[in-house]
């Protein structure tokens, strides 16, 4: 009786002690799930969800503070794959925080532009090149398309341009079997 | 089809039909689909006029586009460089005659979408003169040279998948090829441009061959021949034989579409399979279309890059037949030397009739991966009947060469479960065709299977953009906290250091005091700045006094017009005004 005990009480001391080391050792960095929300978020940075970028989003939607379905660039497919990890109803996209636009990039009409450096200052990925006095220009493949930019230009020069379908990155479309037209003859229906 | 299907279960069966199999292995799947080859063969390879006008897309290859090295209205020779490989994975692009670059912008470009891509147009002048040409004596010259030398051949891989042959040639130095295979199998049906290829041309590919293996280090070379192609096995062995060359041997495959797919090739030769996520040369075998050999022998021999090749011109024409065609030959001139287009034409089918495409107009170039242009018409190709639902059958899965499932990979691409999808390797798919072919449901299985390969494709972009961006995103954000950071490290030490000399300053002024007992400094910021401006005109009246004292006057108050002198009048008098209001109220104070 006594020894069973023993056995047990040495077992559980030697077990709780592996999981106390272990918690220390494999210690996990951060939130998880802000992360796996993070990686779900399109990351263009545009506030449109109403917080600073996308990692302060994750963490309120971690924390239940935020509904899954004010980001405008992530679409529908977003707010569905955010109601999956969530384990929450989907809804679908909240009008009020926009809807969702073709992705486009910024581009500078540099004739006008007067180098004032204010849209260097709002992009939220520093793809705006040039120096204050100096023309700016906008680092297409960098740029997410988040029209922060555009608020702030004294001069306007900044228009946002839908990218354009090339062989690049034309895609297959979803087979689509059309409905023809077939001439109407009596008699043949039933056949 | 009955019949179909009973070959393919006979050669599941493995059993021996009329055929001799030549110690071949088999692979698994495959189709027997019409031939239509004979049709094409019996013309020689034909030469075509010159075009009015050529056009040569910058994307004819796999990989970067090229840069351009000409300018509209510049005069070019023919084989002078137009365009140059760009990056690692790119080809260069030569003029295929003399004549005048008229324009480089945007046409439409022969590929599935329809779509304009930058090209450069060439009016040719009719000469044909050719510019430098530099042969090189290649068993004499150093393998990497040769490499770097085939990079602005513009050569690339000729089969169709126009891979830059310059990559595949290249080593590390510790080359461990020790296979070369020569893909002539040209298993789809209606091309027959390597066929006439090496009934025309055996000695020189056979030659090709032997630069290949040279400059991969190979010990042997098999050309792989359908057992279709009579003609072409006998010339080719006789070349191999008269050409004295032990080490490359010609083997016969069965016919069965799509033995011309590299792995399956592979697999037919050597009994060799290649695990889906290595390439041929992980396991010492490397592949080359025989078009590609020939051209590589042209480049070395005679320095000519790459400008033209065979084309297999057929389906609904008056008398099919190849051509030697230079790329960016518009289709129309092709089409007009086979005769007159006939009537119940309906489109232009680009490459075979299993894995083309169809060509958006007639106007577009021949570019390097047209290996065959087919006249379609609805009583060689009749329109699909509608497609039924999926039965099951799982006939698709007898007939796939890759050993797939294709069933389930039609329904997760159907219900866009790209993820599943992938996870069934809907990547290893090549796109062959035989699935959609046996379908009893006549399902565009291949349609759903390029769909989904495409969605995915454009997904693992966007995450790669969105992990760049959040990336830029976090360095910023770490970057505004730094400079934060250091902004107010600096004030602190700024303030530090003014607290310093202010104590020291006040020590000093206290010793100043105690010992002359001159005006304590006003501790009233206005006074300060009232005495400072007070300064500062007094520095300033005094410079102007010595200015006049030294007979200096400001220059452009000579020789004025009268009005200007009127208004330098004005502004003086007004000047001397406030100079004596003020003076009058420091005097009143």
């Amino acid at each position: 009786m006594l020894t069973a005990l023993l056995i047990m009480l040495g077992l559980g001391l030697v077990l709780g002690m592996i999981l106390g080391i272990s918690a220390l050792v494999f210690k996990v960095e951060g939130d998880p799930l802000v992360a796996r929300i993070d990686a779900i978020l399109p990351q263009t940075q545009c506030g449109q969800c109403g917080f600073p970028g996308c990692k302060p989003y994750a963490q309120a939607i971690a924390a239940e503070e935020a509904d899954i379905n004010q980001c405008p660039p992530g679409g529908d497919a977003g707010a569905q794959a955010l109601a999956d990890l969530m384990g929450v109803e989907f809804k679908p996209l909240n009008a009020e925080h926009g809807s969702p636009k073709p992705k486009s990039v910024a581009f500078i009409n540099e004739a006008v532009c007067i180098g004032c450096t204010l849209c260097i200052q709002a992009c939220p990925v520093d793809a705006i090149l040039g120096a204050a006095k100096h023309m700016h220009t906008v680092i297409a493949s960098e740029c997410t398309g988040c029209e922060l930019c555009l608020a702030p230009c004294p001069v306007d020069c900044i228009d946002m341009l839908p990218i354009a379908e090339t062989p690049d990155n034309w895609r297959w479309q979803y087979p689509i079997i059309p409905i023809k037209a077939i001439a109407f003859v009596a008699g043949e229906v039933s056949a | 089809m009955s019949t179909i299907i009973n070959f393919v279960s006979h050669l599941l069966q493995g059993k021996s039909l009329n055929v001799h199999f030549n110690d071949v292995f088999k692979f698994n799947g495959g189709i027997h689909p019409p031939q239509h080859k004979i049709e094409s063969t019996l013309c020689p390879i034909g030469k075509l006029p010159l075009p009015e006008k050529l056009t040569l897309p910058l994307r004819q290859h796999v990989g970067n586009l090229p840069k351009i090295k000409v300018q509209v209205g510049d005069y070019v020779q023919k084989g002078q460089m137009l365009a140059e490989a760009e990056g690692t994975v790119s080809a260069a692009i030569h003029a295929p005659t003399s004549g005048i670059v008229s324009a480089i912008d945007e046409q439409i470009i022969p590929h599935p979408s329809g779509l304009p891509d930058l090209c450069i147009s060439l009016i040719p002048d009719g000469k044909e003169t050719w510019g430098e040409l530099h042969p090189t004596d290649w068993r004499n010259t150093d393998k990497k040279e040769l490499v770097n030398k085939l990079r602005a051949s513009g050569i690339v891989g000729l089969g169709g998948a126009t891979f830059p042959t310059h990559i595949k040639l290249r080593s590390n130095g510790t080359s461990n090829v020790h296979t070369l295979i020569i893909n002539a199998a040209e298993c789809e049906p209606y091309i027959t441009c390597d066929d006439m290829l090496m009934r025309e041309q055996a000695d020189d590919i056979i030659n090709g061959i032997a630069i290949v293996q040279y400059i991969l280090g190979a010990h042997k070379s098999i050309i792989g021949i359908e057992d279709n192609k009579e003609e072409a096995i006998t010339a080719m062995t006789n070349a191999c034989i008269s050409a004295e060359q032990e080490a490359i041997t010609v083997k016969v495959v069965p016919t069965l579409y799509p033995s011309g797919d590299a792995r399956r090739l592979i697999h037919l030769l050597l009994g060799t399979e290649i695990p889906s996520d290595k390439r041929s040369t992980d396991v010492g075998i490397q592949v080359f279309n025989v078009a590609t050999v020939l051209a590589i022998y042209r480049y070395f021999e005679f320095g000519e890059p790459s400008i033209s090749r065979i084309v297999t011109m057929t389906g609904n024409v008056v008398k099919p037949q190849n051509f030697e065609v230079l790329f960016g030959t518009p289709l129309m001139s092709l089409v007009k030397a086979t005769g007159a287009v006939k009537e119940d034409t309906t489109h232009f089918i680009m490459g075979g009739p299993m894995m083309g495409f169809d060509l958006p107009n007639t106007q577009v170039p021949i570019t390097k991966a047209a290996n065959c242009i087919i006249a379609a018409a609805p009583n060689l190709f009749a329109a699909p009947p509608p497609a039924m639902p999926c039965i099951r059958c799982a006939r698709c899965a007898e007939a796939c060469p890759v050993n797939l499932q294709p069933q389930e990979l039609y329904w997760f691409s159907k219900s866009n479960n790209f993820e599943s999808a992938r996870d069934y390797n809907l990547f290893d798919c090549i796109e062959c065709g035989c699935c959609t072919y046996v379908c009893p449901s006549n399902i565009p299985l291949v349609q759903y299977y390029r769909y989904a390969k495409s969605e995915i494709i454009d997904a693992d972009k966007a995450t790669s953009a969105a992990d760049l961006a959040r990336e830029r995103n976090d360095f910023r954000l770490a970057r505004i906290e730094r400079e934060k950071l250091e902004r107010a490290q600096k004030h602190a030490e700024r303030a530090q250091l003014a607290k310093e000399s202010k104590s020291d300053l006040m020590l000093d002024d206290s010793i100043v005091a105690a010992h002359t007992n001159t005006e304590t400094p006003s501790t009233d910021p206005a006074l300060d700045k009232k005495a400072i401006i007070a300064a500062a005109i007094e520095r300033a009246k005094a410079k102007k006094l010595a200015a006049t004292e030294a007979g200096v006057t400001p220059k452009n108050i000579e020789n004025v017009s009268a009005s200007v002198q009127a208004e330098i009048n004005t502004i003086d008098h007004i000047r001397e005004q406030a100079a004596q209001a003020e003076i009058a109220k420091t005097s009143t104070e």
